[in-house]
């Protein structure tokens, strides 16, 4: 537990409230809210390892920031096809 | 204007109680009775050298047999949901995937499996198991579906997969009540010594199941949704 791990660990914190306020501010393209989303989830994959729990850690990126990320791409490509034609 | 107000009021709540957290926390200086049981018992009782793969495949294994059930109902809904719409082959003017992408593909996706199969046969030696190999299997079947749209994958033998793998994690969680202690008791198999990749009685077994369960479950969605098309 040294200074070094726990400013390491604060600015972690900032980065991802950063990510999260991209994600949730008004009047911005959904990719990039999508984006932002999985940048909050690889943070806290980052602070997870930190925290020494590697295995919710490579949960959290596999799934969180991974696999996620790609689903609501594919949902996103769905409602845009369903607005234009349907 | 009100509910503005109101809104800033919640957040200074919020914030007083998190402040309050942050400032009153003190570290324990001991484990919890709990963690104290887990840490001490561990070893003896299941031979498994990750204490929270024990805890998840052994200890807890009913709550990982739900989180399963969960799983593979999401991945039942989507199927239903997209049930409806059409199969649709005929795409739409698409983009042609980057040469890099491809090429990139072409050298990890068999990595990619590799290490996913790694992640979940070592869970009881080191971090990880079924849940994270299973997403990782997955993220090469997502890296094939994005190097090419239009490529067929065999959905009986993902159903077959996930189903096979579900009824024998069931199976040997009944197997555990006749033979050892109860439910999803991993002491059906001997226990070998601490360490070795053979060891840890049936949590391997277990938990190579999962990882195959979880995979062919995200993959089925991902290929359900990018395989058909609105009518």
């Amino acid at each position: 537990m040294s200074t070094i791990f726990i400013i390491m660990s604060l600015l972690l914190c900032g980065a991802m409230i950063v990510a999260g306020l991209m994600a949730v501010w008004p009047r911005r393209s959904l990719p990039i809210v999508i984006l932002a989303s999985g940048l909050v989830s690889l943070l806290a994959s980052v602070q997870f390892l930190l925290l020494a729990a590697p295995d919710v850690a490579m949960t959290e990126a596999a799934i969180g920031s991974g696999l996620t990320t790609f689903l609501f791409f594919f949902v996103l490509n769905r409602v845009r096809k369903g607005t234009h034609h349907g | 204007m009100v509910s503005r107000f109101f809104v800033l009021l919640l957040l200074t709540g919020v914030g007083a109680i998190f402040v309050s957290l942050m400032f009153g926390y003190v570290p324990d200086d001991a484990l919890n009775l709990t963690a104290r049981y887990y840490a001490e018992n561990t070893v003896r009782d299941t031979g498994a050298a990750n204490i929270v793969t024990a805890i998840v495949v052994t200890y807890r294994g009913l709550d990982t047999l739900g989180e399963v059930t969960v799983l593979f109902l999401t991945a039942a809904i989507v199927g239903l949901v997209l049930a409806g719409s059409q199969q649709g082959r005929l795409r739409r003017e698409q983009p042609a995937p980057g040469e890099l992408l491809v090429t990139g593909t072409r050298l990890l996706v068999p990595l990619t499996l590799l290490l996913g199969v790694y992640v979940f046969v070592n869970g009881h030696l080191t971090p990880g198991g079924g849940f994270q190999g299973g997403a990782i299997l997955a993220s090469a079947i997502l890296m094939l579906l994005l190097a090419d749209p239009l490529r067929e994958f065999s959905h009986p033998l993902i159903s077959a997969i996930e189903s096979i793998s579900g009824l024998v994690f069931v199976a040997i969680g009944l197997l555990g009540m006749v033979y050892a202690g109860g439910f999803l008791d991993n002491r059906i198999l001997p226990l070998g010594t601490l360490g070795d990749l053979i060891s840890a009685g049936a949590i391997p077994v277990i938990y190579s199941f999962i990882g195959l369960k979880v995979g062919a479950e995200f993959s089925s969605m991902m290929v359900n949704l990018s395989e058909t098309e609105e009518p």
